[in-house]
């Protein structure tokens, strides 16, 4: 791995109008997030819904504005760069949803090829072909409709629609939540053998630890609009130092009957407070058993250092020790 | 923890059928699921989506949507026969003896009625009450399903309360006339894991004071581990494994319930998943002989040929599999 990012971002915010975009409350989706992924690395990106995963994603590819903050790739702010652009690319979550129902495979697949320009006739439909059979699907797909495909399948289109273009980075907003488990693992392996045979850099966002655990190197924690926790993921998910992060830990739930029934009656209190009215100070504080008067008031920022895994870092007046957060 | 599950079936269902006929051809929905919950027990159902556990159990309330045909041996509710039942008895035992809990529980709250007056309106009807009185109980309703501040909130609508909220209020209407079997559709899986967690320990607490027995629908292995004490796993609208929680996650008997285990992610270990291959056979031309045929790995010469039955050797274990993996033997 080299030691430039290939993508990076620096105080990424968006605000939000909550109820009109003229009269409705204003409200922080993101707030002042960072983050840098490394050619041929996996970060992801969890948090529960609505702490701003998909409005982050939606900026690193330039389908929303940041209203502060700058995106670089290798280094060059990306801005309005087209051929930048090209490099950083986006596969969505649902897969019934981002897929238009009335056209065909071969038309959907070359849709970045067309928009750029790369590739016509007989070039176009050869290279949607080698796109489809890296992806797992019979090539004889790309005249079919997506409705004649399985969750699995149609998220495998939208994997190869992203690689059309030939990126370096690609953004999958939770890639495979919507999938059962046994098609989910298809794609997650897809994911990581493209990554090994191409060299992309993967932002993986994903509320499932499990999941982040199979594909990520890196973790970065979302919390209401903010970056509470990030660093390598054997650290951020199997030691974690945020408060937060140790609940969604104790909340994740394993197949495993005697570690998923240490489970019971140990929820954390409290509902996710509302965005529009962020509680002053730590943004989790209504909820964190470690509170004090502190938190209450000023917000702690991230501290980063670098380790062996890359930056890590925590939010927080009073992190979790190692042994804490096992016996958690 | 736990009240120890009488060994009476509070519900017995044998045989069921269920199919739609469609302009493609006739969907075979459920074929031949029998399963007795017991009082006060936790019976997960599990499968990945279309494999028939929500029409499953839509059939046994009576609430099968579309152009159905259902057919059973025997559906018997706490000493009720469902099946000779008519629509006014089964209405009568829907609510007071057998109720159900979705996943969305925005669509199956009423959007223009305050929560006072929904969960009112159920004990009026039911129990006959003043309007007063079952005000009242409504919002002792809402505080045993721990609902912050109760008696200020009982006057809002659905759309005020937040995803977790709802699926509170969607259980308290569940409960309020303390059925003896709770269906839990999915109960948390439009939740986040923090939301999650707390639904859980609420149905876990709920089970324990009223002694509900609760048939978990979930396609999520790590539910039905931290829930449940029994488990009968369903692939293409059958039963293809049953038994207890601590048996077949020890060891998974049919291999399609060993191959979801495998393919599940695990948050301790960084191993390469096993996906199934393929996908879910379409219902309206099932694979011939085993319906698990295509993906399956540990394939023998009967099984394109005969559709395994499921048998049971202990008592609650059972699989349907003409050559069931082996338990190895641990070293040490
Ligand atoms: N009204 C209907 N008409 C035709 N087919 C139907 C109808 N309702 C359900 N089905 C089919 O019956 C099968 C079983 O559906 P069911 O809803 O029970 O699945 P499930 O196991 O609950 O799945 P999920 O996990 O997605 O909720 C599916 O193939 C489904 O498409
Ligand atoms: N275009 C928009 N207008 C108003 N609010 C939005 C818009 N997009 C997202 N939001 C809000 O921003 C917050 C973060 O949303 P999102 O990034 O989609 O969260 P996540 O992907 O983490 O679930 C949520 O409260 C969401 O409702
Ligand atoms: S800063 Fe305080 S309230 Fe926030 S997570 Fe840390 S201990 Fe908890
Ligand atoms: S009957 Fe055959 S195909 Fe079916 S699960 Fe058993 S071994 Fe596999
Ligand atoms: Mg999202
Ligand atoms: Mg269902």
């Amino acid at each position: 791995m080299s030691a430039e990012p290939i993508l990076e971002a620096r105080g990424l915010s968006k605000t939000f109008r909550a109820g009109g975009a003229v009269f409705g409350k204003p409200f922080q989706a993101v707030k002042d997030v960072s983050l840098a992924v490394m050619p041929g690395e996996t970060l992801a990106v969890v948090g529960e819904s609505g702490c701003g995963k998909s409005t982050l994603a939606r900026m690193l590819v330039g389908l929303e504005t940041p209203d502060e903050g700058e995106i670089l790739f290798r280094g060059a702010p990306i801005k309005r760069d087209r051929a930048l652009r090209r490099q950083v690319q986006m596969v969505f979550q649902d897969p019934y949803l981002s897929l238009n129902p009335r056209r065909t495979v071969l038309d959907i697949v070359a849709e970045p090829l067309d928009v750029h320009g790369l590739a016509k006739g007989a070039a176009r439909t050869a290279r949607v072909e080698e796109l489809l059979t890296a992806v797992g699907l019979d090539p004889a797909a790309s005249s079919r409709f997506p409705h004649e495909f399985s969750g699995g399948q149609r998220q495998r289109i939208g994997i190869a629609r992203a690689l059309a273009a030939e990126p370096s980075v690609l953004v999958c907003d939770e890639p495979v939540s919507a999938l059962d488990v046994s098609v989910q693992a298809q794609v997650v392996n897809l994911l990581i053998d493209l990554q090994k045979r191409l060299g992309i850099a993967i932002i993986f966002i994903a509320h499932d630890l499990a999941v982040v655990r199979a594909i990520s190197h890196r973790v970065m924690v979302m919390y209401l609009g903010r970056a509470v926790e990030e660093g390598g993921a054997d650290r951020v998910l199997v030691t974690p130092n945020h408060p937060y992060t140790v609940a969604l830990r104790g909340s994740a739930l394993e197949p495993d009957p005697a570690r998923a029934r240490l489970a019971r009656g140990k929820a954390t209190r409290g509902e996710p407070p509302n965005p529009v009215n962020p509680p002053p100070g730590c943004r989790f504080n209504p909820r964190c058993p470690r509170v004090t008067d502190e938190c209450r008031t000023n917000e702690p920022q991230m501290k980063r250092h670098t380790d062996a895994a890359g930056l890590s870092g925590v939010a927080c007046y009073h992190p979790v020790q190692e042994a804490e957060a096992l016996s958690a | 923890m736990t009240k120890q599950a009488d060994e009476r079936p509070v519900l017995s269902v044998s045989g069921l059928d269920v199919s739609f006929s469609t302009m493609r051809g006739d969907v075979k929905a459920v074929s031949d699921v029998s399963f007795d919950l017991k009082r006060g027990e936790v019976l997960a159902l599990v499968g990945e989506s279309g494999s028939g556990k929500s029409v499953s159990t839509r059939a046994v309330m009576g609430i099968v949507r579309g152009n159905a045909t259902i057919n059973a041996r025997r559906m018997e509710l706490a000493g009720h026969d469902l099946l000779t039942a008519d629509e006014e008895q089964k209405r009568k035992l829907r609510g007071r003896v057998i109720s159900l809990v979705f996943q969305d529980a925005l669509s199956a709250l009423n959007p223009v009625l305050s929560i006072g007056d929904q969960l009112g309106e159920l004990y009026r009807t039911h129990l006959n009450v003043s309007k007063k009185e079952a005000r009242e109980r409504s919002i002792e309703l809402l505080r045993s399903v721990h609902l912050a501040s109760a008696d200020k909130r009982i006057d809002d609508y659905p759309h005020q309360f937040s995803g977790g909220m709802r699926q509170r209020i969607l259980i308290a209407s569940a409960i309020a006339l303390k059925p003896e079997v709770l269906i839990a559709d999915e109960p948390t899986t439009a939740l986040d894991v923090t939301v999650q967690a707390q639904i859980l320990d609420l149905l876990d607490e709920l089970r324990d004071e009223l002694g509900m027995a609760i048939l978990l629908i979930t396609h999520d292995l790590g539910v039905v581990a931290r829930m449940a004490e029994r488990v009968a796993v369903m692939y293409a609208g059958r039963l293809v494994e049953t038994g207890s929680v601590d048996d077949i996650f020890r060891a998974p008997s049919h291999p399609y319930t060993a191959a979801l285990m495998a393919s599940a992610p695990r948050i301790e270990t960084v191993e390469k998943l096993e996906p199934i291959k393929g996908s879910p056979p379409n219902l309206i031309a099932p694979p011939p002989g085993c319906a698990f045929n295509p993906r399956c790995t540990h394939l023998g010469e009967l099984c394109t040929k005969v559709r395994p039955e499921l048998i049971g050797d202990l008592p609650g274990r059972s699989r349907a599999c003409h050559y069931p993996l082996v338990e190895t033997a641990h070293v040490g």
